[in-house]
């Protein structure tokens, strides 16, 4: 059996990030979600957004801990597997991920100590405090990583010498061409992920009328959220997309599986590109659509995919599928934040059961957006790992195929228990509820919140009574 | 900036090994509870272990994620020899810790089915640290390296001596781990982490003995290093160091203290650890790569310096923040979110 080391070692980088990237997505939200709600409770001091945030940090810690075990592995493939990529581009890539450390993982992780297990030990202000960090931890970090990847797609500020990228000019490496888009269009993703998983939780208790002041106050923050987010995602998508245009048009060529540059670009609804032919098949299409939505004129001219030699050209099959999904995505979350807030303002959004049901089952739309987001970029990267750099199939460690061959089986293996598991637990977590046991309440309003941490702490080591 | 310039990879080399000696001391001791989890008696005893490092894994674990990724930022050129060459217990190292990692979260909600979690933290915890033994040794050892590429077999890292290095990291990190307990904890889980502490010493200074006594004879090196004049007259402190650590550390394991056992276990590390950096400087893989030689851009190692001299007084003041918040006894029942 001849296997190529190459393709088994994006394969393993493929799965390893895929699985990665779903927990960042949500905890980079769900911190500021819980930072949002312990401060509120701060400022009026109502009991049940305290129960939200320690029901929320609890799922919090499931997740976070995944995010972070699997996100080392990430940092260490850049070694056992691209090693060439850390030699060629490791002067710039190198210290985008340096900074990552130390600004943002350490932060998260230290008081993510104090956020999990300090509800007793510090003042609830010193408590609120910790959360707030590790929120802003986990937004540093999609700030640094998301400055090192778009540099792999617009590489400004660095000279190539030998073969070897140098840095130049660190602002102009950081703040390359494509960053400002790729950042905003990723972290209001990650939090428009997160409101949704709130909304779809709000409305699964209200369908089973569990937990009714918390249920309301999660539909409302997630609600609110969508409504404001998923518009707000378009226009960032359209720039983003005319921003990739103007660097990489290769890669909207192949989104829009637009084969003759000579043409006005249709809008493609559906079709089943056919690369060998160079041409669609079963096409819906709307005519001149596409380059009406990117030129701003019906009869401008987009590149097209036979403008590049093959060579050149990502695969179009995966990114034009990939497009439409987080397209299709985005779409229905703008619907959802839409008719929600109707429902909203006629003060009918608790009670729409033909609502609430199907919302209940929304919570993986945006996951699935970004993974194919993220689907749509990298593949469409390629046959780049840096653009105009390196090429992916140089990047490649020297290691045996039959080396990357056992440790992708383990990966997919072991990831697989981890993750059914974990998904299992926090469904646990959910089904249970944010109420647990009854706080004491012989002290009065001062003694509430360490009333409330006593219970946590009862709660959570109930089993030995 | 232009004097600092033939400094930088030496001051880099600095960082590392005060990244990685960090990690090896907190994330030691954490590994080193997982070590003992099988010999504790119930269900309460292992919750009370879990907790006395539950608030503190990750912080620890991330200095780990510093160290590879500092020696990707100082030392690409090493990073891509270092990690192809070790790949099978580098990976399984990090899935080890995977297991180790989720098992805190999913210990407490599986309760009270959480047996199998009681499983993975002791085998995530000890597959961890004997891989990062195997690498130290697959390290020392020294790899092959081709126009600057690893250029060996995937298991070129497996030889008894790395098996030894493998055992007696795991040793260590146990012996760490025991006498963190005897610190934190009270009562049964204090009392048998101090039994289990005095064997884990004799072990430990086996170990060390063993890798000290071997590596000399093996690699040319470290013979240089240590046997020529006037060296071994500077470098004899060192030997004499650890034994009177080793020492100290039955001393206070005999007469009943808290708080020394742990001292002197990361004092003993300490020492191991700089005994090995003094046998193979300059190399950063050695012996055939320099410190000089594997270096990243002076403006990549400097810029990433401005960050490190800024950030990490912060991290370390926080840290010691946390570990403060988090001082004395864990006692039974206290804890979780």
């Amino acid at each position: 059996m001849d296997l190529d080391p190459v393709l088994l070692a994006r394969l393993q980088f493929a799965f390893t990030i895929v699985f990665h990237i779903i927990f960042p997505s949500f905890t980079i939200g769900l911190a500021a979600f819980i930072a949002t709600l312990l401060v509120r409770w701060r400022l009026t001091g109502r009991d049940h957004l305290h129960r939200l945030a320690r029901f929320w940090t609890r799922i919090f810690a499931v997740s976070f801990a995944m995010g972070v075990v699997s996100g080392i592995v990430l940092s260490y493939q850049f070694g056992t597997n691209w090693s060439r990529f850390s030699v060629v581009v490791g002067n710039v890539i190198g210290p985008l991920l340096g900074y990552e450390v130390l600004t943002a993982f350490f932060l998260e992780a230290t008081f993510l100590g104090i956020m999990l297990f300090g509800w007793k030990r510090v003042s609830p202000n010193v408590h609120t405090l910790s959360a707030v960090l590790v929120a802003v931890g986990t937004s540093l970090s999609a700030f640094w990583i998301l400055a090192a990847n778009s540099w792999m797609h617009t590489p400004t500020g660095h000279v190539v010498r030998d073969g070897i990228a140098y840095p130049v000019d660190w602002l102009a490496i950081i703040f390359n061409p494509s960053f400002p888009y790729r950042f905003s269009h990723m972290f209001t993703a990650a939090f428009l992920t997160t409101s949704l998983v709130i909304l779809a939780v709000g409305a699964r208790y209200r369908m089973a009328g569990r937990f009714d002041p918390e249920a309301r106050t999660m539909m409302r923050m997630g609600l609110g959220m969508v409504a404001l987010l998923a518009p707000l995602q378009l226009v960032i998508g359209d720039l983003h997309g005319l921003n990739t245009l103007e660097h990489q048009p290769v890669k909207v060529a192949a989104m829009e599986a637009h084969w003759d540059g000579s043409k006005p670009a249709d809008l493609v609804l559906f079709a089943f590109p056919d690369e060998n032919a160079e041409a669609n098949r079963w096409t819906l299409s709307i005519p001149k659509g596409a380059s009406l939505i990117l030129t701003h004129d019906p009869d401008g001219k987009v590149r097209g995919l036979k403008d590049f030699p093959p060579s050149e050209r990502p695969p179009v099959l995966p990114v034009f599928f990939a497009f439409r999904v987080m397209v299709a995505l985005g779409l229905l979350m703008i619907a959802i934040g839409v008719i929600g807030v109707v429902l909203w303002y006629r003060g009918r959004l608790f009670d729409a059961r033909w609502f609430l049901n199907p919302v209940q089952h929304c919570w993986p739309f945006g996951f699935i957006a970004i993974l194919a987001g993220w689907w749509v970029t990298e593949t469409g990267r390629q046959p780049w790992v840096a653009h105009g750099i390196l090429r992916t199939a140089d990047a490649v460690s020297p290691v045996t195929a039959a080396s990357v061959l056992t440790s992708l089986i383990l990966f997919v293996i072991i990831y697989a228990v981890v993750f059914a598991v974990g998904l299992y637990y926090i469904n646990r977590l959910i089904v249970k509820g944010p109420e647990g046991p009854e706080p004491e309440r012989d002290e009065g309003v001062a003694s509430r919140p360490l009333a409330a941490a006593t219970e946590a702490t009862r709660h959570a080591t109930g089993a030995e009574g | 900036m232009d004097g600092l310039a033939p400094w930088l990879p030496l001051i880099w080399a600095g960082i590392l090994l005060v990244a990685v000696a960090l990690y090896v001391v907190l994330d030691g001791f954490d590994l080193g509870v997982g070590i003992l989890f099988p010999w504790a008696h119930g269900e309460s005893e292992r919750d009370l272990m879990m907790n006395s490092v539950a608030p503190f894994w990750d912080g620890n674990e991330t200095w780990l994620v510093l160290g590879g990724g500092g020696l990707l930022v100082a030392f690409p050129v090493a990073f891509s020899i270092i990690m192809p060459a070790l790949y099978l217990p580098v990976i399984v190292m990090l899935l080890a810790l995977v297991f180790r990692g989720v098992s805190f979260e999913f210990r407490w909600i599986a309760k009270p089915h959480h047996r199998v979690w009681d499983w993975t933290f002791a085998t995530g915890s000890t597959a961890a640290g004997f891989c990062q033994g195997l690498i130290l040794g697959g390290l020392l050892e020294g790899v092959r390296v081709e126009s600057n590429a690893f250029a060996g077999g995937s298991f070129d890292w497996l030889t008894p001596f790395t098996v030894l290095t493998g055992a007696g990291v795991t040793t260590g990190y146990a012996l760490l781990g025991a006498t963190w307990l005897i610190m934190k904890t009270e009562g049964s889980v204090a009392e048998r982490a101090r039994r289990q502490a005095r064997g884990l010493l004799i072990a430990v200074i086996a170990a060390m003995g063993a890798v000290s006594l071997w590596t000399p004879f093996v690699l040319e090196h470290v013979f240089a290093r240590w046997f020529t004049l006037p060296n071994i007259l500077y470098l004899s402190p060192i030997p004499i160091l650890v034994a009177l650590t080793a020492l100290w550390a039955w001393t206070a394991l005999a007469r009943g203290a808290e708080k020394s056992p742990f001292i002197a276990s990361i004092l003993l590390f300490l020492l191991g650890f700089f005994g090995l950096v003094v046998s193979n400087y300059p190399y950063v893989v050695p012996p055939v790569l320099t410190i000089r030689q594997a270096a990243s851009a002076p403006e990549s190692q400097l810029f990433m310096l401005f960050g490190v001299a800024l950030v990490l007084p912060l991290i370390l003041g926080y840290t010691f923040v946390v570990y403060r918040t988090f001082r004395g006894k864990v006692r039974p029942g206290e804890g979780y979110h």
